[in-house]
């Protein structure tokens, strides 16, 4: 049975925005009602289509009001901040994220009309450590609880939606913990960290980098709010990708810091309001994270359309190459015809010297191409 | 005059050849595959998995980097290397030792070049060994993960072939008077994760390693300041500076054994503690006698 009224929560950002819209175009549902504290963007706005607007703090009681008078029946809670640069400090950070979200499910206890919540979670609430297995899968827990930042706020949530759904079993909960989002449209830590033309990484360490595209994540989104699943479901593109690979296949400059330095290089770049270098982001450029996706496949029945490395090479439209990779291409292959002629011309005059027979050298590059 | 004959000196050559550089590919071409291979990597054209495993730097720089320790150095010489499957996952279990474990880069080479199906060893490695910078991302890179149960039976059930070292740093860190007398083999983990995927353990044995870095003493302030399980001291080693990291160059044996299924027990089994228990005995046993039987047929140290 389709939703009648969905409450979306931040409805502001991108991502928010996308599902409102996409679920307006949807005869089925009756009413769509975005709140966040911000008012869309003029060109958002458009997109919204019949999406009712209301600006209200989920940190304020308010938002019960809304719930009930409109008697909303599936709430989708996106709106959960993952860098303080976005809500002016990790105090108001934490706050959004944490009382915000108590509040909303105060709220939603209250209004009988509530069959279904739908919460925006993370993949981050499994942390990032040398002693993690490689993949996490929904039934594993974090091998090193993370001691602050998105990634606490983000367990806290949880716990508090774990909570929610022990008081109130009649209402479906549906927890999809995402893996880093990328595409041309959306803005996150990671696109705004691989934007920059040098990346700092920190000296010897690599992490593994699980994607989602965009229009996957909406996707997923979509099912959720409109469909039955229960439960919690990992969300993450197919394949990962090593950091060094991703910023190589962006055509993007590496530069290996040394893990202390890096630090101090994040509070700086920071100040000016770049990239986020903060100490739970940095432990995830280290080691990484991958989630398997079992469960979203069979159980949730959604497989992703792009993969890891698809989803990159999507991104990769939007942001031009500082080393492009035909220039690489076009530089080693004239380096192998010089070498490839410099062979025959060897072995041209190693057959005349010695006498001796020797095959012609084959294509250059026959030999690597074996293991692609 | 007796008659001529021609006795081909490669019989079985059929055209296979082994992944190795062979001699008689000309400079220029190993040239050409150079810069493909370096295009490949500045580009990002290559293929990693979840493990962080890249078979591509694999086998164009850390396995030709390891060959010549392994073929000029160590001599190592592979016995039963059928005992291995050619495919679907299997554990191979092994002792540990050496003060630095060369012994599982060792045995990652002779899996792959002397084995028919050139087997990619994924090994179990310590927490340790992945919270060091470059050591860590190179172990990913090279097929090792985290010694855990749940990475083992992922292997596993995607038919690898898993080494693990139950002995852990009480086999690589044990003084050199204690050589060949294998330690306690952990909680036997090993063995839950081989009956829970039903997947056969292959005992093996490696004979040379222990010789590599005779450890004579052990810091032990100087390792708990280091963080380190111990900070050996070896003949050459802090003496003579970096001529100490050299390792001696010790004859190595690596055997196989004939594997030990697991598959009948069901994964039930792996609940019942006095199976595992027997079970990692009976695995400790066997490499325990292959390792005497090796020693015995090894006429000295270091030929």
């Amino acid at each position: 049975m389709p939703p009648a009224v969905v409450l979306v929560t931040g409805v502001s950002r991108w991502l928010g925005g996308a599902l409102a819209a996409e679920l307006a175009r949807d005869p089925a549902i009756d009413r769509v009602i975005g709140v966040d504290t911000v008012p869309p963007s003029a060109e958002l706005l458009r997109r919204l289509g019949r999406t009712e607007f209301v600006r209200a703090d989920i940190r304020n009681p308010m938002i019960g009001k809304v719930i009930s008078t409109a008697a909303v029946d599936t709430v989708v809670h996106m709106n959960i901040s993952s860098t303080p640069a976005g809500s002016g400090g990790r105090g108001p950070m934490k706050e959004l994220n944490v009382i915000g979200t108590m509040q909303l499910l105060a709220a939603c206890q209250r209004a009988p009309s509530v069959r279904r919540l739908v919460l925006k979670s993370t993949s981050a609430v499994y942390g990032a450590s040398s002693r993690d297995p490689a993949v996490f899968t929904e039934a594993m827990q974090a091998r090193r609880v993370p001691s602050g930042g998105f990634a606490k706020d983000s367990l806290d949530i949880e716990g508090y939606v774990r909570s929610f759904s022990r008081r109130r079993p009649d209402v479906g909960v549906a927890v999809l913990r995402f893996t880093n989002f990328i595409g041309p449209r959306i803005d996150s830590v990671l696109t705004g960290f691989l934007r920059m033309p040098v990346v700092p990484t920190a000296l010897g360490y690599d992490a593994r980098v699980q994607l989602l595209h965009e229009d996957d994540a909406l996707g997923v989104l979509a099912r959720a709010t409109t469909g039955d699943f229960a439960g919690t479901v990992n969300v993450g593109g197919e394949g990962t990708l090593l950091l060094s690979q991703v910023i190589r296949r962006l055509g993007r400059l590496q530069l290996p810091v040394p893990s202390p330095a890096l630090g101090s290089l994040g509070r700086f770049t920071r100040r000016f309001g770049f990239v986020d270098y903060s100490p739970e982001q940095m432990r995830f450029l280290n080691f990484g994270r991958v989630v398997d996706t079992t469960v979203l496949r069979t159980e949730f029945g959604y497989t992703p359309r792009y993969t890891t490395a698809e989803a990159l090479s999507d991104y990769a439209h939007t942001a031009p190459p500082v080393v492009p990779p035909e220039l690489v291409g076009d530089v080693t292959t004239r380096a192998q015809q010089l070498v490839a002629r410099a062979g025959s011309v060897a072995s041209s005059v190693g057959t005349t010297v010695h006498g001796r027979l020797r095959p012609a050298p084959a294509s250059p590059g026959l030999r690597a191409v074996r293991d692609a | 005059m007796p008659e001529a004959r021609v006795i081909p000196l490669r019989p079985d050559d059929d055209g296979q050849q082994h992944v190795p550089q062979t001699p008689d590919a000309s400079w220029d071409e190993q040239v050409a595959g150079g810069l493909d291979f370096l295009r490949r990597r500045l580009t990002g054209e290559y293929e990693t998995d979840e493990f962080g495993f890249d078979t591509d730097l694999t086998d164009h720089v850390l396995l030709p980097v390891l060959r010549p320790l392994f073929s000029r150095w160590f001599r190592v010489e592979t016995h039963g290397v059928e005992n291995v499957p050619t495919e679907g996952g299997a554990l191979v279990v092994a002792n540990h030792s050496g003060t630095v474990p060369v012994d599982a880069l060792m045995t990652t080479v002779a899996l792959h070049d002397d084995h028919p199906a050139q087997r990619r060893f994924r090994l179990l490695g310590a927490d340790l060994v992945f919270d060091l910078p470059v050591v860590g991302s190179l172990a990913r890179k090279f097929g090792a993960t985290l010694a855990c149960s749940e990475d083992a039976e992922r292997l596993l059930c995607a038919d690898e072939l898993v080494g693990v070292f139950p002995e852990g740093f009480k086999g690589v860190g044990k003084p050199f008077r204690e050589r060949y007398t294998l330690q306690r083999f952990g909680r036997g983990g090993f063995v839950t994760a081989a009956l829970r995927t039903g997947k056969p353990i292959v005992p093996c044995a490696i004979v040379g390693a222990e010789e590599i870095y005779p450890m004579i003493g052990n810091a032990k302030t100087l390792a708990r300041l280091l963080g380190l399980p111990y900070f050996p001291v070896t003949p050459t080693f802090p003496a003579l500076g970096p001529l100490g990291l050299v390792p001696l160059p010790s004859k190595w044996l690596i055997a196989f054994g004939e594997p030990i299924e697991t598959a009948h027990y069901g994964p039930a089994a792996a609940e019942d503690p006095m199976l595992v228990f027997n079970l990692t005995d009976q695995v400790r046993e066997t490499i325990q006698q292959s390792i005497y039987r090796l020693l015995l047929q090894r006429t000295s140290v270091f030929s």
